[in-house]
């Protein structure tokens, strides 16, 4: 369901008129994050929940950004460490270190992935227009996992996909 | 009010599927004379046919009208079974599941083969007579001599009033009382029969002409009609007194048989009939039930058709008489259906069936009610215990958290048990493929099942489906010899394969054997040269040769059939015997047949393991594997080729793996003295696991490690503990595996740094 079209029936002006709500616009939203000192940004609707860092249960031999996995509410889901993948900053783990639980579905087929992450900082609110394409050279983090770019006041966030990110290599 | 039809349509679907299935079954099993199995068979095709009417499935209902036409004579003995019957309706049990089918997908179906299966069902409907008057000669050797010289024929026209069967009365009945009094042939006369558009459903349009061969007299032919004299006109005739004279109503009967032909098949075929009809139950007779009482009608030219007389009416064998017949469309009907089973398995392995439903017995459910009922009542026993709890009380806690854990264990059991079901199910398509088999190869084979009660897990049950057929195929086509080389060898010319299934421990074993010539030990192993698995001066135990069979592209077949002998398929069926965590042993007698045990767990959702710990992390092993625990001793550890470790457990020499190595793990001790081994056997490969301690032994949830991450080498799944915390499963041949991979690897390093080294000397 889009959330947009159900957007359209609530009165923005006059009496009903419900306040506060400026989370919904016309654009989509993104839940901004912070690796280090740059802002990131993923779909805010696949979001299944953010929860603490807790240590998960190591698998063998895998990549050393996957920590291992965790049980949420009885379902088995693999933490990937984001700082580790994309070369970011330092892993440290601390009592403010956050877990951020995407969900993708596709093709019938949904993947629940956790990605540890410094802080989480805010909802914003992007237009198809206002995302910019990211200079195909001198990222850290590779081309294929990033959506495009935004410019929030002076900064510039970096849209991930969401879908890429799941993505793991086969062990070696 | 308007129902919406379609949402019964899977339960349709479901029911139509469960009723084919029994009816190959009964069809399989059924000997003559056995009435209780063809009422079966046509309650089946009934029920489909009924079914498959109300939600328009056109195509299905007028083949199932024609099949129950035909199970409908030899229902009402009015036409003896014929071995080429069984074919035949096997084959329509196969059509009408492909209709079935196709109606379910929406998809296309093989029009051809049901047209050609058509064609023969109606061919074998007006071939019926053939075999149904017939008989009346063939007694007569025998006793006719004498009772010739009673029988008299007797012509009944029987004409009554259009109302006759709202006034209770049916026809039927009396012409069953008639068919008591002698040979009764009956025709139906279907010109009066108005227009559909003009037909009363609640009217009898129909008059019949009936041929009795009987001693009986005319006072007794007319009181069987005694109770309707007065609303039909009936006229009983003496024709003659030898049954010769059937050609004398010949006319007559050519006459209606066009006309029959001509109104029944709208009349039948068109569900605007069934429709009102079904509504009302005292037209059942007249409208539905009469192209039933035409048929033998219809059939009775045949035996005048020129086409056919010769063969048919002469010989005084009828039975050998309709095989002849239908050699050439036994013929047709037997490819097909051949065709049709490797269709069927083809299928099967590329789409998944999705799991549907399971049926579950009353007392099944009853007992899961109970035991959530007790569930409750410790439920609240405990909280209340709660409310105002001090340290007196800690007894009755714990007697309550006792009678928690127990209501839990139980109730996890009743809950498995609601996904067991008897392997029959399994088994059930067997009868059928051994059947199929042994007329293709020409090979008489009996097959023997047992255990059929035996409970499985819903999920191993649908996995171990094809596996088992290939290792079926495999008996029937290189495990039975020809019945030539059989009696050569002085066994019975039919061999035997015998399906077995029983609980051993914590496991099902299933059993295919066969009575056949058994492995060849010699055959393989060299097989196994050529291909270069095996060096040729290796021995090797039996057990680890017929192993090789199950190696990709491994046949010793000497020649390729379409059953099997290709080679492929051993090594899929090993791989998915695999995947459900079971194991696959051979044992063969040279002259004396062949075994193959498959081990698999009960169910997959639930493990019975052992807790180890290495390091900081938790571990299962699969109790099933384990084959014992120890503490090495180190004047029982030798250091061989390298730095492979050999433990000496008895006569063997068990390759020790410390986890903490193959899993990149830090461990509390990394020396192999002294330490704790699990000796685990996989693959028929004794490995000793070492370990830091070992926990508890306790039942585990399987959990997928494959549905949010990946197949992980030497990992099966993970399971998550009583703290919540997740821990992994370890795959034993998958641990082995990836032992070797490492072993390979550091080879090559070591390879690579030589090469190196001799690069450097060379350039110096």
């Amino acid at each position: 369901m889009n959330i947009q079209e159900l957007a359209k029936e609530i009165p923005s002006q006059g009496e009903h008129a419900l306040e506060g709500i400026d989370f919904i616009t016309n654009g989509e939203q993104y839940l901004t994050f912070t690796l280090a000192r740059e802002q990131y940004a993923v779909d805010i609707l696949c979001v299944e929940e953010i929860r603490i860092w807790a240590r998960p249960t190591r698998i063998p031999n895998a990549p050393d950004y996957v920590k291992g996995v965790i049980n949420m509410r009885g379902i088995i889901v693999p933490i990937v460490d984001l700082r580790l993948k994309f070369n970011i900053g330092q892993a440290n783990y601390s009592d403010t270190t956050v877990v951020i639980v995407l969900k993708v579905e596709h093709d019938n087929d949904s993947r629940t992935m956790g990605f540890v992450v410094d802080a989480v900082s805010d909802v914003l609110n992007a237009d198809e227009g206002d995302i910019k394409k990211a200079p195909a050279f001198g990222c850290g983090v590779p081309e294929r996992y990033i959506e495009g770019l935004v410019n929030v006041g002076s900064n510039v966030v970096t849209l991930l996909n969401v879908h890429a990110l799941q993505h793991i290599e086969q062990h070696q | 009010m308007s129902i919406d039809l379609s949402q019964f349509i899977p339960t349709f679907l479901e029911e139509s599927f469960e009723g084919l299935e029994s009816m190959e079954s009964c069809l399989l099993a059924l000997e003559p004379g056995d009435e209780e199995s063809i009422h079966v068979i046509f309650r089946a095709a009934h029920s489909i046919k009924g079914g498959a009417g109300t939600f328009g499935f056109d195509n299905v209902t007028s083949f199932t009208h024609l099949v129950e036409t035909l199970l409908d004579e030899m229902r009402d003995g009015r036409r003896s079974i014929q071995p080429g019957d069984v074919e035949l309706l096997l084959a329509s049990v196969d059509c009408i599941r492909l209709l079935i089918e196709a109606a379910r997908d929406g998809a296309d179906y093989d029009e051809e083969k049901v047209a050609q299966t058509c064609s023969l069902l109606e061919l074998s409907l007006t071939q019926g007579s053939t075999t149904e008057v017939e008989p009346e000669p063939e007694p007569a050797p025998q006793t006719s001599t004498v009772a010739i010289s009673d029988d008299k024929q007797w012509l009944i026209t029987f004409v009554p009033e259009h109302h006759l069967v709202q006034t209770g009365n049916d026809p039927l009945l009396m012409f069953d009382a008639l068919a008591e009094l002698g040979q009764l042939t009956v025709l139906a006369q279907v010109n009066d029969l108005p227009a559909l558009c003009d037909m009363d459903p609640q009217e009898l349009y129909l008059s019949w002409q009936l041929e009795l061969i009987t001693r009986a007299s005319e006072a007794d032919i007319r009181e069987i009609f005694e109770w309707v004299e007065d609303e039909c006109t009936l006229d009983v005739v003496l024709q003659s007194a030898g049954s010769d004279d059937s050609l004398d109503i010949s006319a007559p009967q050519e006459q209606s048989l066009v006309a029959a032909q001509t109104s029944t098949s709208p009349a039948v075929d068109s569900p605007a009939v069934d429709g009102p009809a079904l509504e009302s139950p005292a037209v059942d007779g007249p409208a539905l039930d009469s192209p039933a009482v035409d048929s033998p009608a219809l059939d009775s030219p045949a035996v005048d058709s020129p086409a056919l007389d010769s063969p048919a009416v002469e010989s005084p064998a009828p039975e050998q008489v309709s095989e002849n017949q239908l050699t050439p469309a036994q013929g047709t009907a037997l490819n097909n259906k051949a065709k049709t089973g490797r269709t069927k398995t083809e299928k099967g392995a590329g789409q998944k069936q999705d799991a549907g439903s399971i049926r579950v017995g009353v007392d099944k459910v009853d007992s899961l009610i109970n035991l959530v009922g007790e569930l409750v009542i410790t439920q609240s026993m405990l909280s209340e215990l709660s409310t105002d709890f001090d340290m007196d009380k800690v007894e009755k806690l714990q007697s309550g958290l006792e009678q928690l854990l127990q209501n839990t264990k139980e109730l996890q059991e009743s809950v498995m048990r609601i996904r067991m079901l008897p392997i029959s199910f399994a088994f059930n398509r067997f009868p059928r493929l051994v059947h199929d088999l042994s007329l293709k190869t020409g090979k008489a084979i009996e097959l023997i099942l047992k255990g059929e009660q035996t409970e499985l897990d819903k999920t191993v049950m649908e996995q171990i489906g094809d596996p088992l057929v290939h290792l079926v195929r495999n008996a029937v086509d290189h495990g039975i010899e020809p019945g030539d080389v059989r009696l050569a060898a002085g066994k019975s010319e039919k061999g035997t394969i015998c399906l077995d299934a029983y609980h051993q421990g914590g496991n099902i074993v299933i059993e295919i054997s066969d009575d056949g010539g058994g492995i060849d030990r010699k055959a393989v192993f060299n097989k196994a040269v050529q291909k270069g698995l095996v060096d040729e001066s290796s021995t090797l135990s039996d057990a680890q040769v017929f192993d090789l069979l199950f190696e990709p592209g491994f046949s010793t077949a000497k020649e390729v059939s379409d059953i099997s002998g290709r080679g492929v398929g051993m090594d899929v069926v090993k791989k998915n015997i695999q995947a459900l965590g079971g194991r696959i042993q051979v044992q063969s007698q040279p002259g004396q047949g062949s075994t193959f045990k498959v081990h698999l767990p009960l169910t997959l959702a639930i493990l019975d393991g052992q807790l180890v710990r290495v390091g900081s992390e938790v571990y299962i092993i699969p109790l099933i594997v384990i084959v014992e625990s120890l503490q090495a001793k180190p004047e029982l550890i030798n250091r061989v080729s390298g730095d492979m470790l050999l433990y000496r457990l008895r006569e063997d020499n068990v390759p020790v793996l410390p986890i903490y190595q193959l899993f990149n793990l830090p461990a509390d001790t990394k020396e192999v003295d002294n330490a704790l081994l699990v000796v685990v056997e996989a693959d028929g490969q004794k490995v000793g696991l070492m370990v830091d301690d070992l926990l508890a032994q306790q039942q585990v949830v399987i959990k997928s490690l494959k549905d949010n991450y990946l197949q992980v080498d030497g990992i099966s799944g993970a399971t998550i503990l009583g703290d919540g915390s997740v821990a992994m499963i370890l795959d034993i041949p998958g641990m082995i595996g990836l032992a070797k991979k490492n072993a390979q690897k550091q080879q090559a390093m070591a390879q690579q740094q030589n090469n190196t080294g001799t690069h450097k000397g060379e350039l110096r």
